[in-house]
């Protein structure tokens, strides 16, 4: 036959399948190892995320939020723009009107790179005993974290507005009265987009 | 998840399949072709549609003309789109092609058996399921001969087989071949698409359920009164769809419509089609096979990101095509009366 089965789904267990099993273990070994000589305390959660400087906090938020923001723009302007070019073969009418679907889209990157802009701002150079002090490490995780609020959010709206955009384009071509219903839900999928973008302002508003 | 990655590979091809989808004539078309008086008539209301370009540069039409006129569209419009496919949408429509394979070996060795020409039977095969080997399936006088010089080259190899038992090439041994080439390509399909999972599966599954019960049908109610045993016949159903396994089993058991009867009425869908009392009871058993097919093809465009609303276009453009011939058909005989029969899409 000219295609097969899923070699895992027929039967037996694959090496693969098995990997996490081995790494839960391994994992659990180690840690066994550690409690039971005494040197537990090595494995300290809190003391590496204390370690890491909040200067590397900050500038991670503000690129997750930027990248985040532009691949959700760009996927969902890929899953309209090859509906829509092939939608215009047909109905050349259509390409025109539906260039707001990629529009909204394009908002939503927009958002990412203005929430970025509005985080870089928060930005300074803390030297010193500054370094450690509660105000800059709360700075740092505040940033992040709006960071990513904003561009996981931002990610979510581009992918839903690009296939709301996407059923617009072919409703349109089908029968052009769609057109308008169509949009309306497309707009409020783009609103989500805007409820990460406050979260995210309230979270970093704390910071100066 | 569909939605997320569908479009990278198929989502311009699938646009398209919808606006060739809008070309399909709709109920209006088709009260005016049914008004028509003439066959230039029907031209001249056809020149509006997608046909029109075809046909516009034809003085003489006839039936014939028409008909092959149609299919080269369908093909050519078939044949845009597997050439901008990647796999597995490609894959997908090669199996939709090997049907159109299977009729045209059929064609071809009955052709021979009754000593045709083979240059008027390679005219008459349907242009999706051409190969290149085709013409020497003419030699070919027993099964492995078949099989051995020609058919082991094509994707139909692994079809033939559960044929290869099969002796001589005569009428009946011919039939049987179809039908058991058929349930190998069906099954085959089937599993194909149901790896897919998701819409593709779903929708396809539904398609190719009614498709291999139709053959079921459409086997066990030929089969009364000729030479075939109930065992034959029993393997000549296809191991998916909705009458299998019970359905299909009842079936074999058959001696009567009656018994298919009740053994279809189980099934809401499927009762209708031998319910003589309802509305448009002039209708053959074969019509209300298309009616439903139509049908389920219809509702495969109300998804989208799936593949199989390539497979549904197809279906319903060979629905359009053979409701012009007949409407073309009635108009050039005469028999205005019942040139109704057609099967309205959309």
């Amino acid at each position: 036959m000219a295609y097969s089965r899923d070699a895992a789904g027929g039967g037996g267990y694959s090496l693969v399948s098995l990997y996490p099993s081995i790494a839960i273990s391994g994992l659990g070994l180690v840690g066994l190892y550690m409690l039971l000589t005494g040197s537990g305390e090595q494995f300290n959660v809190g003391d590496f995320l204390l370690s890491i400087s909040p200067h590397m906090w900050s500038l991670l938020g503000i690129a997750l939020c930027v990248g985040l923001s532009v691949g959700g723009a760009a996927w969902g302007i890929f899953i309209t723009g090859a509906s829509l070019v092939g939608g215009g073969v047909r109905a050349p009418r259509i390409v025109t009107k539906n260039l707001i679907s990629i529009i909204f889209c394009e908002v939503v990157a927009i958002y990412g790179l203005i929430m970025a802009i509005v985080f870089t701002a928060k930005l300074n150079n803390v030297q010193g005993a500054d370094m450690t002090s509660s105000e800059t490490y709360y700075k740092g995780f505040a940033l992040f974290w709006a960071g990513l609020t904003t561009g996981l959010c931002n990610l979510v709206c581009g992918v839903s507005v690009g296939i709301t955009g996407s059923s617009a384009a072919l409703a349109d071509a089908q029968d052009g009265q769609l057109f308008v219903k169509v949009l309306v839900i497309e707009i409020f999928g783009s609103i989500v987009g805007l409820f990460g973008l406050i979260i995210g302002l309230l979270v970093s508003g704390k910071v100066n | 998840m569909e939605a997320l990655f569908y479009n990278a590979d198929d989502g311009y091809l699938e646009a398209i399949v919808r606006g060739y989808r809008g070309s399909i004539l709709n109920n209006t078309a088709y009260i005016n072709l049914t008004q028509c008086e003439t066959l230039d008539d029907v031209k001249l209301q056809l020149g509006a549609s997608d046909y029109g370009s075809i046909l516009q540069n034809e003085p003489h039409m006839s039936t014939s003309m028409l008909a092959q006129k149609c299919t080269d569209k369908m093909v050519q419009e078939f044949e845009y789109i597997r050439a901008h496919a990647v796999a597995p949408l490609q894959q997908f429509l090669d199996y939709m092609t090997y049907a159109y394979m299977i009729d045209n070996v059929i064609l071809l060795i009955t052709g021979t058996l009754h000593e045709r020409d083979t240059h008027v039977l390679l005219d008459r095969c349907h242009p999706l399921g051409v190969f290149d080997s085709m013409p020497a399936l003419c030699v070919a006088t027993n099964v492995a001969e078949l099989y051995n010089s020609v058919l082991v080259e094509t994707p139909l190899a692994p079809y033939f087989m559960d044929c290869l038992s099969a002796e001589d090439l005569d009428e009946m041994n011919i039939e049987i071949i179809r039908n058991t080439l058929y349930k190998a390509y069906l099954e085959d399909f089937y599993h194909f698409t149901q790896s897919f999972g998701g819409p593709t599966a779903e929708i396809m599954a539904e398609l190719l359920q009614f498709e291999a019960d139709r053959r079921s049908l459409n086997i066990t109610i030929n089969s009364f009164g000729t030479e075939l045993s109930k065992d034959d016949r029993a393997k000549l159903f296809p191991n998916i769809g909705r009458l299998y396994p019970e359905g299909n089993l009842k079936l074999a058991k058959s001696d009567d419509i009656e018994q298919v009867k009740a053994t279809c009425d189980v099934f809401l869908e499927y009762r209708q089609f031998f319910d003589n009392t309802a509305a448009g009871s002039s209708k053959t058993l074969e019509d209300r096979f298309f009616d439903y097919e139509v049908h389920l093809n219809k509702k495969s465009f109300q998804q989208q990101f799936h593949y199989a609303l390539f497979y549904s276009f197809l279906k319903l453009k060979e629905q359009e095509i053979r409701n012009i011939v007949w409407i073309a058909e009635c108009i050039s005989q005469g028999q205005k009366e019942r040139i109704n029969n057609y099967i309205p899409i959309f």
